[in-house]
C-alpha cells in the first residue's frame, strides 16, 4: 500500500473520518463493558450521566478539565515547535510546589499571595523544562527521554520534601504539606457553585496562547521551526532561541495546572495531586490537533470520560480503567483519521 | 570502606545480573526497533502488559515457559498496532508510541481488575527458581555471583548474543540495518521496507514484554501497579548510551544495574541512613540522563530513525 495526497478533501472526508474515529472508540468501550459482563448501552449511559447528567456532575467535569486545559496547552505549544515535552507532569508539580511554598511560608495577604504564587509557579515550571531544552539545543540530547525521566525525579523530590521540611506536623503522619490559608485560595467563579477561578484562568490562557500563535512573531517562528527547522534557519530564524522561548511558555503553562489544583481545589500538596494530568495533556493536545481553543473542547471531552467513568464504576461492575483505554484508543484512531483526511491509501 | 565491602560480596554481583536482566531484554527490543528505523515509545506500556500477561498466564494454570511465550506474543501484538500506524501510515512515532504506552498500561490494569475484582493484594505464582548448574554453581564466589540466576537471566544474555549475530552476520540483519539507514537501497534490492520494519517492531516489542515478565516471573512473584516504574524509558536511554550496538548496550545495562544495586545497599549503611531514601531512588534516573549527555556527541544515530518511508517518494 502507498499513501497519496488528496488534492481537495471534501467536507465528508474532513468531518466524517474524525467522527468515525470517535465512533470506533465507542465501539471499543462497548466491547470492554461487555467483557466485564455489563450492558454496553447502560454503561455508556452511566458514563454520560456521570459526566454531564446533573449540575454537580457537570461542575465536576469542569473542575477536572481545568488542569487538563493547562497541560494540554503546554503540550500543544511545545509540539507545534516539534519540541517533545513529555514532562508536563514534572512541571505541574514544580508549579504546585512553588504555590505551596509561597502560600504557606511567606505570610502574604491574599490579594498579593495569589499572583505571587502564580508567577512563582510559572517561573518554576519554565525552569524545569529549560534544562532538557538546553541539553537538546546545545548538545543534541533527545528531550523525550530527559523530560520523561525528570517526571520521576521531580516526584521523588516532592516526596522527599513532603516527608521532610514541608511535612504538615498536623498531618497524622501522611506525607502532605500544610494547607495554604483561606484568603490565598482562588475564589469561586459564582458563589455557591463548586467551580474556582482556575477554570477561568485556563480559558484565558487558551485565548492568550491562541493570540500568541496567530498574531505574534513568536507564534510565526514557532510554526516555522516546527514545520521545517532547516528552512527556518535559512530564513534566519534563531531556532535554538525559539525552542527555549517555546519551552518557557510550555513549562509555565503546565505549572499553572499545579498552581490551580493547589490554590483552587486541594489547598495543599500531596503526592497524588495529579493522577497523570501531564500525560493526559498529550492526548488532549493531540485530539485538539494542537489548536489552543480546541484544547478547551478536548479537555472537556477527556475530563468527561474520566469523571463519567469514575461515577459509572461505582454503579456498575466495570473497572474505571475503561476511561484510560478509551482515551488512548481515541488518540490512536484520531491521529489515523486525521492522516486519512489528507491522504488516500492506494494499492501497489 | 563500605563501598569496598559491598563490591567484593558475591550477593552484590548476583543482584547486578538480576537487576540488569529485564533491562537487557527491553533494551535489545528497543534496539531492534530503532536499528530498523522506528522509535518505539510504547516500551514502557508494553513492559507493563508483558509483566501482567506472563504472570496471569501462569496464575491461570500455564507453565512458566508458556507464560513467557504469552508475554512475548502480547508484546508483539502491541508492536503490530504500533508498527501498523507508524510504518505503512507513517504517523508520528512519538505520538503513537505514547499512545501505545497508555493503551497497554491501561489494558493491563483493566484486565487485572476484571480477572481479580475482589483482591486487595495480588496472588503469588511459583516463579522461576535459580538454576543449580553442576560444578559451576559450586565454584566459590563466582558460583554465587554468576551461576545462581534463574533461566530467564541466562536467556537475557543469550538474547544479546542472538541479536548481535543476526544483526551483523545474517542477510536479515543487513536488511534490517539498511532499513534504518537507507531504506530506498533496501527497496532497490527487491525487499520490502514495510515488512522489515513491521517485523522488527513486533519482535522488539515481544522482547520488551519478556523484560516486563521477568519482573513478575523471576524477580518477584506478583504483579503490582507501577512496578515497571520508568524502566522502559531508562532502556531508551541505554540504547543511546550503547550507540545502537548490542554489546555496548549490554555493557550499559550492567553498569546501570551495578549503580542501582549499589544504591540499594548504600541505603542500609550508617551513612546512607542519614540521607533521605528518595535521593537514592533518584540515582537511576539521574544516571540515565547523564548517560544521554555523555554520549550525545559521539553516538551515531541510524540515519533513517523516525523517518517514515513512503514507496515511490524520493
Amino acid at each position: 500500500m502507498r499513501l497519496e495526497p488528496v488534492a481537495a478533501p471534501g467536507l465528508a472526508r474532513t468531518l466524517g473520518l474524525p467522527a468515525l474515529a470517535i465512533a470506533a472508540t465507542v465501539v471499543v468501550a462497548s466491547a470492554l463493558a461487555m467483557l466485564a459482563g455489563a450492558n454496553p448501552f447502560a454503561t455508556l449511559g452511566l458514563i454520560v450521566k456521570g459526566a454531564a447528567g446533573s449540575k454537580f456532575a457537570a461542575l465536576e467535569t469542569l473542575n477536572r478539565a481545568t488542569p487538563l486545559i493547562f497541560t494540554g496547552l503546554a503540550v500543544a505549544v511545545a509540539f507545534r515547535a516539534k519540541l517533545w515535552n513529555i514532562g508536563a507532569e514534572a512541571q505541574l508539580y514544580a508549579g504546585a510546589l512553588m504555590t505551596v511554598l509561597i502560600g504557606t511560608q511567606m505570610g502574604l495577604p491574599g490579594p498579593v499571595a495569589i499572583p505571587a504564587m502564580a508567577i512563582a509557579a510559572v517561573l518554576a515550571g519554565a525552569l524545569v523544562l529549560l534544562g532538557p531544552v538546553l541539553l537538546k539545543v546545545r548538545l543534541g540530547v533527545d528531550e523525550v527521554v530527559t523530560t520523561l525521566l525528570f517526571n520521576f525525579i521531580m516526584l521523588l523530590f516532592i516526596s522527599m520534601l513532603l516527608e521532610g521540611p514541608l511535612k504538615d506536623p498536623m498531618g497524622m503522619g501522611w506525607p502532605k504539606s500544610e494547607a495554604i490559608p483561606r484568603d490565598a485560595r482562588l475564589p469561586r467563579i459564582v458563589d455557591g457553585l463548586r467551580l474556582h477561578w482556575g477554570f477561568g484562568l485556563a480559558l484565558i490562557s487558551a485565548v492568550v496562547v491562541w493570540v500568541i500563535q496567530v498574531k505574534t512573531t513568536l507564534g510565526y517562528e514557532i510554526r516555522a521551526v516546527g514545520q521545517n527547522p532547516q528552512a527556518a534557519r535559512f530564513a534566519s530564524i534563531p531556532v535554538g532561541r525559539v525552542m527555549v522561548k517555546t519551552a518557557l511558555l510550555s513549562g509555565g503553562l503546565a505549572a499553572l495546572a499545579g498552581f490551580s489544583e493547589v490554590a483552587g481545589l486541594k489547598g495543599n500538596l500531596t503526592l497524588d495531586l495529579s493522577p497523570g494530568f501531564g500525560y493526559t495533556g498529550i492526548v488532549v493536545a493531540m485530539l485538539a490537533l494542537l489548536h489552543p481553543l480546541g484544547v478547551v473542547v478536548s479537555a472537556l471531552f477527556v475530563a468527561g470520560i474520566f469523571v463519567g467513568a469514575d461515577s459509572m464504576s461505582r454503579a456498575a461492575e466495570v473497572p474505571t480503567y475503561i476511561a484510560d483505554i478509551s482515551v488512548a484508543t481515541a488518540l490512536l484512531f484520531m491521529v489515523l483519521a486525521i492522516l486519512l483526511t489528507r491522504f488516500r491509501v492506494v494499492r501497489g | 570502606m563500605e563501598i569496598f565491602d559491598i563490591l567484593v560480596s558475591a550477593s552484590f554481583w548476583a543482584a547486578v545480573l538480576r537487576i540488569a536482566s529485564p533491562l537487557i531484554f527491553a533494551t535489545m527490543g528497543e534496539l531492534i526497533c530503532e536499528r530498523a528505523g522506528v522509535l518505539n515509545l510504547g516500551i514502557e506500556g508494553i513492559m507493563v502488559f508483558g509483566a501482567f500477561a506472563g504472570w496471569m498466564a501462569v496464575y491461570a494454570g500455564l507453565g512458566l515457559w508458556p507464560g513467557v511465550l504469552v508475554a512475548f506474543a502480547s508484546g508483539a501484538l502491541f508492536g503490530l498496532a504500533h508498527a501498523t500506524l507508524t510504518v505503512p501510515f507513517g504517523l508520528s512515532q512519538h505520538v503513537v508510541g505514547l499512545g501505545v504506552t497508555l493503551l497497554a498500561t491501561s489494558s493491563a490494569y483493566y484486565a487485572y481488575r476484571l480477572a481479580l475484582p475482589e483482591v486487595t493484594s495480588p496472588p503469588r505464582i511459583e516463579p522461576f527458581q535459580p538454576l543449580d548448574i553442576p560444578v559451576l554453581s559450586d565454584i566459590p564466589f563466582l558460583g554465587e555471583a554468576i551461576f545462581s540466576q534463574t533461566a530467564l537471566t541466562y536467556l537475557a544474555f543469550a538474547t544479546v548474543l542472538i541479536v548481535a549475530l543476526v544483526l551483523y552476520r545474517t542477510p536479515l540483519g543487513l536488511a534490517l540495518r539498511a532499513a534504518g539507514e537507507n531504506p530506498s537501497a533496501v527497496e532497490a534490492q527487491g525487499l520490502s521496507v514495510t515488512a522489515i520494519r513491521m517485523g522488527a517492531v513486533m519482535v522488539g516489542s515481544g522482547l520488551m514484554a519478556v523484560g516486563g515478565a521477568f519482573l513478575t516471573m523471576s524477580a518477584f512473584s506478583s504483579f503490582f501497579f507501577e512496578m515497571v516504574n520508568g524502566r522502559g524509558w531508562i532502556c531508551i536511554a541505554l540504547v543511546v548510551f550503547g550507540a545502537w550496538m548490542p554489546g555496548k548496550a549490554l555493557l550499559g545495562a550492567l553498569l546501570f544495574a551495578a549503580f542501582d544495586a549499589l544504591q540499594i545497599r548504600m541505603q542500609q549503611t550508617p551513612l546512607g541512613a542519614e540521607i533521605p531514601y528518595q535521593v537514592f531512588l533518584m540515582v537511576p534516573y539521574v544516571l540515565s540522563i547523564l548517560a544521554l549527555v555523555l554520549m550525545s556527541r559521539r553516538a551515531e544515530v541510524p540515519a533513517a530513525l523516525m523517518v517514515p518511508y513512503n514507496r515511490g517518494e524520493r
